[in-house]
């Protein structure tokens, strides 16, 4: 309760000094949070893009439609298989020319063959599973051809790997200049209070005693500057939405994930400040 | 009740400040620190609330010892002793009241107790009706006075006085030194380190001089006539 009060004290008796913590908390977690949006969006993206990944049998000419029927069944119970849809001699010529727009007329009474559509499902999309599906679905005596775009998918899921390493190995820098700063700023706070800390161990307050209105204080900055930041990024995903590109934005869990890791940043950066502090006095 | 063993204490930098110091100082007496600036006055003061830990040898205050003392120990022992700075090191955004409230509010005092024993050792320094002003509104005497109001409000064992009037003039020294001599008498320890030599001629207390981190002269153990020629 005497911590809680002190944290609070501090915001009233140096307002200041504690607008510009916060201020710099969400600058730092604005950087941030821009970074995340774009890592969020283009991940959306290349989602939606493995989300087209899809392994198509071709059926010989005269298969029996009850054979290729047990056969899609059959496929769709593998593991890594999302659904598995036959496809019929009409239904491809419709997709075909549905597909083609303009062209359409190119398939006028042309024959094109009845196939087993199988989606995967995500988790099972990367290039060894793909070809892995494939080569069991050929095992079908009725099987003719089989594709599945091997080339695309390899350039999918490598660019998915860069993604993913250039997204940590930023996010990690990110993350990190925002400690410092944080840190720094925190450490002011610490410094402007050193006579009162300095005081407070002359007479006998244990470290624990001293550290805890600091935690409490980084602890609230940090939510604080993370809430602003939030603000902020939402504000330029408005922005971005309007004049450039439809965008999606972090859900309700990814948003909470954001502010407890400001939380996380004022509290840490606090207990080090202060450990720091306490340990140079 | 204070115990040093053969303490030196050294620097890196500096080098030694207090070297080879073996002293003894019992419940409720009262001792003047002297010597020139530098002669380790202060460090050896430092060594009694364990600000500074020996080089080598023992410090032992209360039970504490400065061997094996966690940060826990330091505090708590902290709280037994009062301590008093030439500079008063009061905090100047609190009322006389609110400083001398800190001291038990950090060692977390239930609330009930702490207006009362405020009052009480504002009393006993002359300033009840000084409570509610802040250090800026105080000269320099009533400004120590708070401090040692601070120092005493946890009833310490013992006082300890890094020049506490060094920053003052005759009268508020005198006003100061009385007090000191007051508290004394009520059965706590003082330690004082003083330039004012006249101060100390007046006084028939125990006088340690240091000079280049030595004891060079104690009155314990020396009558005070034997040193003069």
């Amino acid at each position: 309760m005497r911590s809680l009060r002190d944290a609070l004290v501090t915001f009233r008796r140096a307002p200041l000094l504690s607008a510009l913590s916060v201020t710099t908390i969400a600058f730092s977690l604005f950087a941030f949070g821009l970074f995340g949006l774009v890592a969020l969006n283009i991940r959306e993206a290349l989602d939606r893009l493995e989300d087209r990944v899809e392994v198509r049998a071709f059926v010989a000419e005269g298969t029996p439609i009850e054979t290729i029927a047990v056969a899609t069944a059959d496929i769709a119970t593998f593991p890594e298989v999302l659904s598995a849809r036959t496809v019929t001699q009409g239904e491809a010529l419709a997709r075909a020319r549905r597909e083609l727009g303009e062209f359409r007329d190119v398939f006028e009474g042309a024959v094109l063959p009845a196939s087993i559509d199988v989606r995967l499902k995500p988790g099972f999309r990367s290039p060894a599973t793909v070809r892995s599906v494939a080569a069991r679905v050929n095992t079908y005596a009725f099987v003719d051809d089989i594709r599945y775009g091997e080339e695309w998918i390899q350039k999918l899921y490598r660019l998915r790997n860069i993604a993913g390493i250039a997204g940590l190995v930023l996010g990690l820098a990110f993350a990190s200049v925002s400690m410092i700063i944080i840190g720094a700023t925190i450490r002011m706070a610490v410094l402007a209070r050193a006579r009162e800390i300095s005081i407070m161990r002359l007479v006998g307050a244990t470290d624990s005693y001293i550290r805890r209105p600091f935690l409490l204080e980084g602890f609230a900055k940090g939510v604080m500057g993370g809430l602003l930041a939030l603000l902020l990024t939402w504000l330029a995903r408005l922005l971005i939405d309007r004049y450039i590109i439809e965008t999606v934005f972090f859900d309700q869990r990814l948003a909470a994930l954001g502010l407890l890791f400001g939380a996380m940043i004022g509290l840490v950066g606090s207990a080090v400040s202060v450990g720091r502090h306490l340990r140079s006095v | 009740m204070i115990r040093f063993f053969n303490v030196t204490k050294s620097y890196a930098r500096t080098g030694t400040a207090v070297q080879d110091i073996t002293l003894h100082v019992g419940k409720g007496e009262f001792v003047f620190l002297t010597g020139a600036s530098g002669a380790g006055k202060t460090t050896l003061l430092r060594m009694v609330y364990l600000e500074e830990r020996p080089t080598a040898g023992e410090v032992r205050v209360s039970g504490t010892s400065s061997l094996d003392a966690t940060p826990g120990d330091v505090a708590r022992l902290r709280r037994k002793l009062g301590i008093v700075f030439q500079d008063f090191r009061l905090l100047e955004n609190r009322t006389a009241e609110q400083n001398v409230a800190f001291a038990l509010e950090v060692t977390g005092a239930a609330k009930a107790t702490i207006g009362p024993k405020v009052a009480r050792v504002l009393t006993q320094v002359g300033l009840a009706s000084k409570g509610t002003a802040y250090p800026r509104e105080l000269s320099g005497g009533e400004q120590q006075r708070v401090a040692i109001a601070r120092a005493l409000v946890n009833d310490p064992f013992v006082l300890i006085a890094d020049e506490p009037t060094g920053n003052l003039d005759d009268r508020a020294t005198r006003g100061i030194f009385q007090l000191l001599r007051e508290i004394n008498a009520a059965g706590t320890a003082v330690m004082m380190a003083t330039h004012n030599l006249e101060l100390i001629r007046r006084q028939e207390f125990r006088t340690i001089e240091m000079n280049r981190g030595a004891i060079v002269f104690d009155s314990a153990n020396q009558p005070r006539m034997a040193r003069e020629p």
